[in-house]
């Protein structure tokens, strides 16, 4: 009986295994397109096989302490006081101590590597990028080019993407799955996001924290395309007879789901900056009251004048 | 005079919506009328609803916790059909608001309704005799902390048919949850549903901190108290430092929705950021509050059925301090993606690692509590065998979550669902169904027919695996939560596996319901005449079953930490007293309920605006339990005659018990039966 419940499991197991590898082209993050989601694979399989040290044996013993002393086997040992043993315990905790120091290492240098905050250098200039997330669509302006987007991330594959991120509305987080790190989108707030596209490629973005009735639809295409490319897609936006000015800018932000792709020809300068600025507005400026620049958070309220 | 409320605020138009309105209205009508025709109100009122005794209690709370625990499965059926169906073309059968309403419920109800009833339960039932004593420390207030729980469960079922509920997810971050972007009553029910059922909670822990501190039996040292006690004993440490910071997050939510300040708001110097800290810093305690006690669950389950020692019961206490500790330094981890610097991401992403260590080393003391011993198949039993494999996975799980750069991409996705379901699933809902059927006859007086329960936990282990291991493979396919509908295709098939193992799962809870109706019925073969059905090695097996109302006729003697076992190998266990005395105990009140009636209205009249009938609840609340404080007659005898007459009833019980196992045979073993 016992048996073939054992048996049932393994083809269950077997099972499971079939549908994951099925599916194995289309598990994202095991296909990194960039450094970033390469490093943060690579992370995620040391860890897991770093654990799988403690997780095997304990499965192992789950089925089989249970099995050979299950109270009809009389011939098992039975030590009904036994509860104590100091090589047991040394090994309990030493084991998944070592484990942790060894994981905790890796994690604190990958931590620091994998800042999101810090620019990714390849010696080529970065292309910036402002993102604004909105009800419920993202804004992406170029500022170096003087060109926006709505719902749409084109970029050059091989150069860095400098990311300034802000939310118009709620919290989101801005995530492109294949190229690895997501960062919070906050009114009033500025955070860092850098990332970096090996390859050519049409790669799903998307907001990961929930936003509200059009979340679902809340998501984009990251393309990334050849320098030449990128040049020859920056001219047709110039095209665009679509200009974003604070006019229009109101009228984007009020939410809407499911927003078409819109490319803007022009933007008013320091558009992102006075997102920011909108929300620090307050009744009674205290100097140095709820100053959120402080050293451990690279969280940014207020953002200079000229920044 | 009412408020916001109008007869608009009932969602007619919606078909879904009605049809659980009207079932749920059916099913109390129908219950009343059971009641009513069976002539029990007196019997309701007198014996449970007025009841101060912390086994009735603990029996109602597990009652509530049952109810709500189909509530939130009901919203999980109605996830995972949706998300089965709503792809690419089709866009399910959900409205996104009705959508978000449904995962917000089912957050809420289940740690909230499901889990904190649940664990207050055993508590209730297995804490005070475990320490040998006869209540707990204030029972009145005990009293007080369940009807507010059930008031709180009471607001967020009426918000089905009563406006709406939050559409902001359980942990309701702000700036969502302002009123800004949630202007109607949603918020509002789910601020003051979590808001008077914490406060219930808070008053539980001060409750039970007190008895666990202060009226063990003699000899009980800290050392000596079952490991359930201890498990107990950190969770409460855990909720009464944790839930006042839920409270005063949850109130100044409600000072910016009610009177317009700026706490979490967007504009005017308010941050959202400091909502989120002050959330996590209850909620991972809270974590920890619902999967401890669990933990002291499944310790006396293994020792019992293996008919052994706990192996390294300090190891196991010190494991238990330790994340209690521990989980004090650990919240930023269910936000690396915010913008904290590296430095303080990897302070959190270590420490939440090494709670792994102590939870290991528990994983190991439970595998050696059956090395060497004699493990029966109970279904209890089978909780545990199936918690600890799956607990291990899902751990490894967690750990990944942990490191800032693995959770920079699985974080807020179907992978965080899939790791936090197993651990309150296998880690939490096991360990409670372990105890559901450990201490069932304890509490009521027969065994749970195990056919039944051995199937039904077949069905949830099988169906767990079918309904959550495809999520984490969504996850790593990167698929965020809470999608009402989504357009990647590649990601249909795994949901609709995950709605089949799902329906595994209801399977489970079908042959759950029919093994509490097969039970009920074959009662009268299953009764536990001993107190003692399974050989049980710590203080609450020595009363009879059910106990009677003073527990302990005199206050055992305690020399070691399995307190009966130690006794009934020193032949003592079942010694009667030279002599009886009088006993104290607390009389039964309704000032507790009816409490619970006024938190209810007050927090119905606070989410509609009513100011007129919130001052008069809150009057009302204040009134009665000042009443109460100032009632010295709260207190009644029980003779010693009269405690003399129920102990030698149960001397009669226990010797036709050993009759009767004389008589079959030896079927049971005999040192299980008491020797009288």
């Amino acid at each position: 009986m016992k048996r073939k419940k054992c048996l049932v499991m393994i083809g269950l197991l077997l099972l499971f295994g079939v549908v994951f590898l099925g599916g194995c082209s289309n598990i994202l993050l095991f296909h990194p397109k960039g450094p970033i989601g390469d490093a943060e694979r690579f992370v995620i399989i040391v860890a897991i096989a770093l654990m799988l040290i403690v997780v095997i044996p304990v499965a192992v013993m789950d089925f089989l302490f249970p099995r050979k002393y299950r109270s009809t086997n009389p011939k098992a040992t039975y030590m009904p006081k036994w509860s104590r043993s100091a090589k047991i315990e040394w090994v309990v905790w030493l084991v998944p101590a070592v484990i942790v120091t060894v994981l905790g290492t890796l994690v604190w240098h990958f931590t620091l590597h994998l800042d999101p905050y810090k620019p990714i250098d390849t010696g080529a200039k970065p292309v910036n990028i402002e993102v604004v997330s909105m009800d419920w669509k993202w804004l992406f302006i170029y500022p170096d080019r003087n060109i926006a987007t709505v719902n749409q991330l084109v970029f050059p594959a091989g150069v860095p993407l400098s990311f300034r991120i802000t939310s118009d509305s709620v919290m989101t987080s801005f995530f492109i799955p294949q190229l690895g790190s997501q960062i919070y989108a906050m009114a009033g707030m500025q955070t860092r996001l850098h990332l970096l596209a090996d390859e050519p490629g049409t790669y799903l973005g998307q907001n990961q924290h929930f936003s509200g009735r059009g979340f679902a639809g809340m998501h984009f295409k990251a393309i990334a395309v050849s320098p030449k490319e990128y040049e020859a897609w920056v001219q047709k936006v110039k095209q665009s007879p679509d200009k974003l000015d604070p006019a229009r800018y109101q009228e984007l932000e009020k939410p809407s789901a499911n927003y078409s792709v819109t490319l803007f020809s022009s933007v008013t300068t320091g558009l992102f900056d006075r997102t920011i600025r909108k929300y620090n507005k307050t009744m009674n400026p205290i100097p140095g009251g709820l100053n959120m620049e402080s050293h451990s958070m690279h969280l940014k309220t207020g953002v200079s004048e000229g920044n | 005079m009412f408020g916001k409320l109008s007869l608009s605020a009932v969602p007619y138009h919606d078909m879904i919506v009605m049809s659980a309105v009207y079932g749920s209205l059916l099913l109390t009508l129908v219950i009343l009328g059971l009641i009513t025709y069976y002539r029990k109100w007196t019997y309701l009122w007198k014996d449970w609803l007025t009841s101060v005794d912390h086994k009735r209690i603990g029996i109602m709370y597990i009652i509530l916790s049952l109810v709500m625990l189909l509530r939130g499965l009901s919203d999980a059926v109605m996830m995972r059909a949706q998300q089965a169906l709503a792809a690419g073309a089709s866009y399910g059968y959900l409205h996104p608001d009705h959508f978000n309403q449904v995962f917000s419920a089912h957050g809420t109800i289940m740690i909230v309704f499901v889990a904190m009833p649940f664990l207050v339960g055993l508590m209730n039932i297995a804490v005070p005799p475990q320490i040998g004593a006869r209540d707990v420390a204030f029972p009145y207030l005990n009293a007080v902390s369940l009807w507010l729980t059930v008031a709180g469960a009471l607001l967020v079922m009426v918000s089905l048919g009563v406006g709406e509920f939050s559409k902001a997810g359980w942990s309701g971050y702000a700036p969502l949850t302002e009123l800004k972007y949630s202007p109607g009553v949603g918020v509002d029910y789910w601020i003051w549903a979590f808001q008077i059922a914490g406060i219930g909670s808070l008053m539980t822990s001060i409750n039970f901190l007190v008895t666990i501190l202060k009226m063990r039996a003699p000899g009980m040292t800290l050392m000596r108290m079952p490991i359930f006690v201890w498990t107990a004993l950190c969770t409460l440490v855990l909720m009464v430092l944790a839930f006042p910071v839920l409270t005063v997050a949850l109130a100044m939510l409600t000072l910016d929705r009610y009177l317009g300040m700026h706490f979490f708001t967007n504009t005017f110097g308010g941050n959202m950021m400091m909502y989120v800290n002050l959330f996590w810093i209850w909620g991972h305690p809270e974590v920890y509050i619902v999967v401890l006690p669990a933990f002291g669950v499944f310790s006396e389950v293994a020792a019992t059925f293996s008919g052994k020692r706990l192996f390294s019961y300090t190891s196991m206490v010190y494991a238990t301090v330790a994340i209690m500790v521990m989980s004090f330094v650990v919240w930023l981890h269910h936000f690396f993606t915010m913008g904290a610097s590296p430095d303080v991401n990897i302070f959190f992403g270590i420490t939440t690692m090494i709670i792994a260590i102590p939870t290991g080393v528990k994983i190991f003391n439970w595998l050696f509590t059956m090395y060497r011993g004699r493990v029966r198949f109970t279904s209890p039993m089978l909780w545990t065998l199936g918690f600890i494999t799956t607990f291990s996975v899902g751990g490894m799980g967690g750990v990944l979550l942990a490191s800032p750069p693995a959770d920079y991409v699985l974080h807020d996705g179907l992978f965080l669902i899939a790791h936090f379901h197993t651990m309150l699933i296998s880690g939490s809902l096991f360990g409670y169904f372990a105890g559901y059927s450990y201490w069932f006859p304890k509490a009521i007086g027969f065994t749970l027919n195990e056919k039944w329960g051995k199937r039904a936990f077949w069905c949830w282990l099988i169906g767990f695996y079918f309904a959550f291991v495809p999520l984490y493979i969504l996850g790593f396919m990167g698929m965020p939560r809470r999608m009402y509908h989504y357009s990647n295709l590649a990601w249909h098939p795994y949901l609709i596996i995950a709605a089949g193992g799902l329906a595994l799962i209801l399977l489970g809870v079908l042959c759950q319901m029919v093994q509490l109706v097969v039970s009920i019925r074959q009662r009268h073969t299953a009764r536990d005449l001993t107190g003692d059905p399974w050989d049980g090695r710590t203080l609450e097996w020595a009363m009879s079953s059910p106990p009677s109302v003073y527990n302990f006729a005199t206050t055992p003697t305690v020399y070691d930490i399995d307190a009966f076992t130690d006794m009934k190998e020193k032949g003592i266990a079942y010694q009667k007293p030279d002599r009886y005395h009088d006993i104290h105990m607390p009389k039964n009140t309704g000032s507790g309920f009816i409490n619970g009636i006024l938190a209810f209205l007050f927090g119905f009249a606070m989410v509609w605006h009513i100011w007129w009938l919130a001052v008069l609840c809150a009057l009302g609340m204040l009134f009665l339990v000042t009443a109460r404080a100032g009632d010295d007659d709260t207190e009644y005898t029980i003779p010693a005659a009269e405690v003399e007459h129920i102990e030698n009833l149960r001397y009669r019980q226990l010797a036709s018990a050993a009759a009767m196992n004389r008589f079959a045979g030896g079927q049971v073993e005999p040192e299980i039966l008491p020797q009288v």
